[in-house]
């Protein structure tokens, strides 16, 4: 990759971030709720996203990096998806 | 003999797969870090849904402004970061410099702008301990928001700090030109630091400042 597109690409991930970082802000005012924090997640986990795939650029390395970048990420998600789900399965929880 | 000949260290046998190991490497090093602030990330989530209202009532307090400039501020340094790391692998030292200090001026900035709110917070006696002061709901739940607050806050700007610091050294040794188009990875591998440490602050901010409510 030659270092003008490197530049160009970097600097719409940078505009894609700003712009998603005004939406989250106003995305409060619109009141939904339950469902707000699981929008505001979404939207930090697309602003994530962008981090690292461009940012950090996950989205132009070989596959070896691919699954060096995903264990991480891997392993929280098991131990999130398992203490959520002891937490949701208590009776006092609900 | 070229000042930015690439170098190749003896225990690898090509330049790709010397990259391809740095990188690797400080993966395995942020893989650490996303299960240390992703503990702290869920320990936060599990309480926040557990005492929504006063978690709500204690995020309301936080400067949305403040929070909303520095992640700005870190998202711009964020790109000065990866101009950077290109404008070192073209060969352009001169850039490579200006952008390395920019994104350690940023990071100072931030820190600043941090410290700032550190102090309102203690003003308004927001910091958890004996002079914690709340009358409009159950105190211990709001204080705990606080207590993770400043933990998951004070750690992320601990690691800005070492970043600052790294970004500062990497910045001299390309001045000196020990980092150059030929030897790339230390900044790098610095840049995917930096990087990482903009990403928690992404769900921090979600989870800390936006949660709480319009008022």
């Amino acid at each position: 990759m030659n270092g003008n597109r490197e530049a160009i690409e970097a600097l719409g991930t940078y505009l894609a971030l700003l712009a998603l970082l005004l939406a989250s802000i106003g995305f409060r005012w619109l009141h939904l709720g339950g469902w707000e924090p699981v929008g505001l997640l979404l939207i930090a986990a697309v602003q994530g996203a962008l981090v690292i795939l461009f940012f950090m650029r996950v989205s132009a390395s070989s596959q070896l990096i691919w699954l060096f970048a995903g264990g991480g990420f891997l392993w929280i998600g098991i131990m999130i998806v398992m203490i959520i789900s002891d937490y949701v399965s208590r009776p006092w929880w609900r | 003999m070229s000042k930015n000949r690439a170098i190749l260290y003896e225990h690898f046998s090509d330049i790709e797969q010397q990259r391809e190991t740095s990188t690797a490497g400080i993966w395995v090093f942020i893989g650490s870090e996303i299960m240390f602030f992703g503990a702290l990330i869920l320990a936060f989530s599990v309480y926040r849904f557990s005492y929504a209202r006063e978690f709500a009532e204690g995020a309301a307090e936080l400067n949305l402004l403040l929070g909303g400039i520095n992640t700005a501020i870190l998202f711009t340094s964020g790109l000065t970061m990866s101009l950077a790391a290109t404008a070192n692998r073209m060969g352009w030292k001169g850039s490579t410099l200006i952008l390395l200090l920019t994104t350690a001026l940023l990071g100072v900035v931030f820190l600043g702008i941090k410290v700032f709110e550190y102090h309102e917070d203690w003003t308004k006696r927001l910091f958890p301990g004996p002079g914690f002061n709340w009358t409009d709901s159950d105190s211990p739940q709001v204080q705990l928001f606080f207590v993770l607050y400043f933990i998951m806050t004070g750690i992320h700007a601990l690691h800005l700090i070492v970043g600052v610091g790294v970004v500062v050294v990497i910045a001299w040794l390309a001045l000196r030109d020990r980092i150059h188009a030929g030897h790339f990875m230390p900044l790098d591998v610095a840049g995917l630091y930096w990087h990482f440490v903009d990403l928690v602050w992404v769900f921090l901010f979600a989870l800390l400042y936006l949660m709480g409510g319009t008022r």
